[in-house]
């Protein structure tokens, strides 16, 4: 058991170092990015003394090397900073801390990765095993041409598709996802069905193929044969011999889906004007509100990391060789 | 054929296996081949049964058709399996599931792989008893107690919590057999249990299944490419090849007096031996090796010696540091102390630090000749590396070279152009010879390149070994763990346990008393073609 806390702790201190090795690339590569938020709030007329008077106030004046440790020494004191929009030439200051403008959306992100998740997942894992147990059935053939079909085609085409049916020609959900702090749960999950439903649709596939296929590629394993020749029925065998031996995989793809529906849905975001924490990065990036893009990159990251990390975690202790040393 | 040697035909049911007329096709290169060709079983209660053969005789096929059962890629064209009255070919799925692993078992070569690594061991052994109910689980997992006890395993208490990798290789083929035994089945099909075991092992493993069989009076088909195996436990002997049956008859007189040439070809393999020449040349000599994978010390204090134009056997069981000291010799994994010496020359440790003259020098062959080649290069490519590297041939020259080194090992120019997979198992330990000999070596290290193939095949590599040797006075440092091969190759002997050397000096003197402890135990567990052999070895042990 020591063996397997070490590992953890191991891979805990690694994704640790990962992510400040990734602060480091978000801060210079925002850094690289064309034109600054000075110009961009003081137009074009600006005179350079402004511009520069601006800078100074927002503290871009200051080298990189230190903008990047200020940052990093605050972001570890659990401040993102102050958002730069809100400031105007005026010179009156309505700015907003930048955890007041992520946090609430970082929730709807995270509540709409979560409901997807829980009907995805079983549904994924479902098809998948059943596909293993009746591979090259009319069902095996039906379950992956249709998830292919789903995970082909664009997710704003899906989203649309989706609309048209479920909330044109058949009004069953809204076609607006549009939620707030004060909505209820019952809402809220009314609300986020077709999103919800859209991002089912992509992330299945994924998910269900590498089951089948994490499966099948145990089949052919001796111990797979003996539990034939002990006479296991095809059920059994998957369940019972396969399954317990494909965790790892499975839960590779699974945390790779996972940290996709955090850090890759805002096309489905605006197809459903979701007020999730995708669309507040694009604008972000838009006006050269630094700060918000870099807490947003900074989370993107982290959710990458942090599921990377269970799935390996679930690795290990589904592995008897590990958590079982001689 | 094999009604007419058996003492009395009669008709009672106690014929419990009566398989008629069995073909079986397996498919491979895209098209159907037939595997087993019309081949006859029939086998009594309480009767052991010996499957023989070589490598793609087809036995393991046939052995589990007895089961009803052929492997994914093969299927059943015609005859019939009658088990208990039962016409296995004909009953459904569900009918031989119900038989399987209960009155039908079966035990695998590979135990490590055979048993499924996420479960522990008791749940694995009493999984298909308590599925059809036999008895509840909990008597279940009692009598498997009493199993692992009277196959004498350590610990019979415990030993079931722990998962398949925490358990040795002789332990698991034991616990396998356990398994087997839980539901009391009428059959068990034996495939190779012993073949991956140690000799040591293989004893006390061979021992405990046939006291089990014996205790329960349970019929078995015991397939073996061994025949001194097989002789300890079978009553009678059915010999196969090319998926015909070449002949039947019960062990004794099959031993002493087998009628089919092949038959006697396969009795006759063991008899090869080499006579010793003592050496007093020199040629590379380790000295006071130590040596370690990381914190673990594999090598104590290993010192040897090889004269020049001579064969140094190394003999010991899997873990005993053969070849780690294989390594140490050549650069591979530098030692933590002692030294190598070539020609009255201390080789530098590591392999990087060596010139291109003393890699030429020493030359290496490896067991598993497949993995040893690169699968995407013919023959030529890969016996031509060498002499471009070492010896800068090119064009013609090295074209001449490869002609030349093909005619060495008996090979001709069609295999040019072959890659590793459009050959034998023998003709690609041939190519190995022959990538090794390009680099005109003093000596050659072979680590158990006969372990992986069949007796007659085995007896081709090694008489063309020993060829190779007198023709151009090689120096063999032979790794094996096989007492027959040592017989027939070596001048010298060394016998290592647990990284450390027993014992060393000439095949007589080693292989005639006094033995030191080790050497004897190693020496009397080789299985001896005569059936009491196993008796008269526990017999004395007992004394």
């Amino acid at each position: 058991m020591n063996a397997v806390l070490s590992t953890i702790l191991k891979r805990l201190g690694m994704g640790v170092a990962t992510l400040f090795i990734v602060s480091a690339i978000i801060f210079s590569s925002i850094s690289m990015l064309p034109g600054d938020f000075g110009e961009t709030v003081l137009g074009q007329a600006a005179t350079k003394e402004t511009v520069t008077a601006f800078r100074k106030e927002l503290g871009l004046d200051k080298p990189a090397p230190v903008r990047y440790f200020e940052w990093v020494g605050s972001v570890l004191q659990g401040d993102l900073g102050t958002s730069f929009s809100g400031r105007n030439a005026s010179g009156q200051d309505r700015s907003r801390q930048v955890s007041d403008l992520v946090m609430p959306r970082l929730w709807n992100t995270l509540f709409l990765a979560g409901v997807t998740a829980v009907i995805a997942v079983p549904l994924a894992l479902f098809l998948g095993l059943t596909a293993a147990l009746y591979r090259n059935t009319a069902y095996d053939r039906i379950v992956n041409a249709t998830t292919l079909t789903t995970i082909s085609t664009p997710e704003f085409f899906v989203a649309y598709i989706l609309i048209l049916f479920l909330a044109s020609l058949w009004p069953v959900f809204p076609s607006l996802a549009n939620i707030d702090a004060s909505t209820a749960l019952g809402e809220r999950l009314y609300r986020v069905a077709l999103p919800s439903l859209t991002l089912t649709l992509v992330i299945v596939a994924h998910m269900m193929r590498m089951t089948r296929a994490a499966i099948i590629n145990l089949l052919a394993s001796p111990y797979i044969e003996m539990a034939r020749l002990k006479g296991a029925s095809r059920s059994q065998i998957i369940l019972k011999h396969a399954l317990p031996n494909a965790w790892a995989p499975i839960a590779t793809v699974i945390a790779f889906n996972l940290a996709y529906l955090v850090v890759g849905v805002v096309v489905v975001e605006v197809v459903f004007v979701y007020p999730g924490i995708g669309q507040l990065m694009v604008d972000a990036v838009t006006s050269r509100d630094i700060p918000v893009v870099q807490a947003c990159a900074l989370i993107f990251a982290a959710t990458y990391i942090l599921l990377n990390l269970t799935a390996d975690i679930i690795g290990i202790v589904t592995n008897p060789r590990l958590l079982h040393p001689r | 054929m094999t009604d007419t040697t058996q003492s009395s035909p009669d008709f009672s049911n106690d014929i419990l296996l009566k398989m008629r007329d069995i073909r079986i096709d397996g498919y491979s290169d895209e098209q159907w081949h037939p595997i087993i060709k019309g081949v006859d079983v029939t086998l009594r209660r309480g009767e052991i049964m010996g499957l023989i053969g070589e490598s793609g005789a087809g036995k393991s096929t046939l052995g589990k058709a007895a089961m009803g059962y052929t492997q994914p890629g093969c299927k059943l064209t015609s005859g019939s399996i009658l088990f208990d009255g039962v016409d296995l070919a004909k009953a459904s799925d569900r009918d031989k599931r119900m038989l399987w692993g209960t009155r039908i078992a079966y035990v695998a070569q590979s135990a490590a792989a055979s048993f499924n690594p996420a479960h522990r061991l008791i749940d694995q052994t009493v999984e298909a008893a308590t599925r059809r109910g036999i008895r509840p689980d909990a008597d279940s997992r009692t009598d498997a107690v009493e199993l692992y006890r009277a196959l004498q395993l350590p610990d019979p208490e415990i030993i079931g919590n722990r998962y398949p990798h925490q358990v040795s290789g002789g332990q698991l083929q034991r616990v396998m057999t356990a398994m087997a035994m839980s539901p009391r089945p009428d059959l068990i099909i034996f495939d190779e249990p012993t073949t991956a075991l140690d000799v040591t092992t293989q004893v006390e493993v061979l021992a405990s299944m046939r006291n089990i069989v014996e205790e329960f009076n349970t019929a078995a088909i015991y397939i073996t490419h061994d025949l001194a195996v097989v002789a300890q436990m079978a009553d009678f002997i059915q010999v196969l090849r090319y998926g015909e049956e070449v002949e039947a008859a019960p062990t004794r007189q099959m031993l002493t007096k087998p009628e089919m040439p092949y038959t006697k070809s396969l009795w006759s393999v063991r008899a090869l031996e080499k006579p010793e020449v003592k050496g007093e040349d020199i040629v590379l000599s380790i000295d006071n090796i130590d040596a370690a994978y990381g914190p673990q010390q594999v090598l104590f204090d290993v010192s040897i010696k090889l004269p020049r134009g001579r064969t140094v056997a190394v003999v010991g069981e899997s873990g005993s540091g053969k070849s780690t000291t294989a390594r140490v010799i050549t650069g591979l994994l530098p030692p933590l102390g002692g030294t190598v010496t070539f020609n009255g020359e201390v080789l530098p440790a590591a392999l990087k630090d060596r010139s291109k003259e003393q890699l030429q020098q020493i030359q290496m062959i490896y067991q598993m000749a497949d993995t040893a080649m690169n699968p995407r290069q013919t023959v030529e490519e890969i016996i031509g590396r060498p002499l471009e590297f070492y010896m800068g041939l090119k064009g013609k020259q090295r074209e001449e070279r490869i002609l030349e080194l093909l005619d060495m090992i008996e090979l001709d120019e069609s295999f040019m152009d072959r890659l590793p997979s459009e050959l034998s198992g023998g003709q690609k330990q041939r190519i190995c010879i022959a990538r090794a000999l390009a680099a005109r070596p003093d000596i050659i290290i072979c680590d158990e390149v006969t372990s992986a193939l069949d007796q007659i095949v085995q007896e081709g590599i090694l008489q063309l070994l020993l060829r190779l040797q007198k023709k151009y006075d090689i120096t063999y440092l032979f790794i094996t763990h096989d007492i027959a091969t040592v017989k027939a190759i070596s001048d010298e002997i060394v016998v290592m346990l647990e990284g450390k050397v027993v014992e060393q000096g000439l095949k007589s003197e080693i292989l005639s008393p006094p033995y030191p402890d080790y050497t004897k135990l190693l020496l009397s567990s080789v299985p001896d073609m005569d059936p009491d052999w196993l008796t008269n070895f526990l017999e004395q042990r007992s004394d």
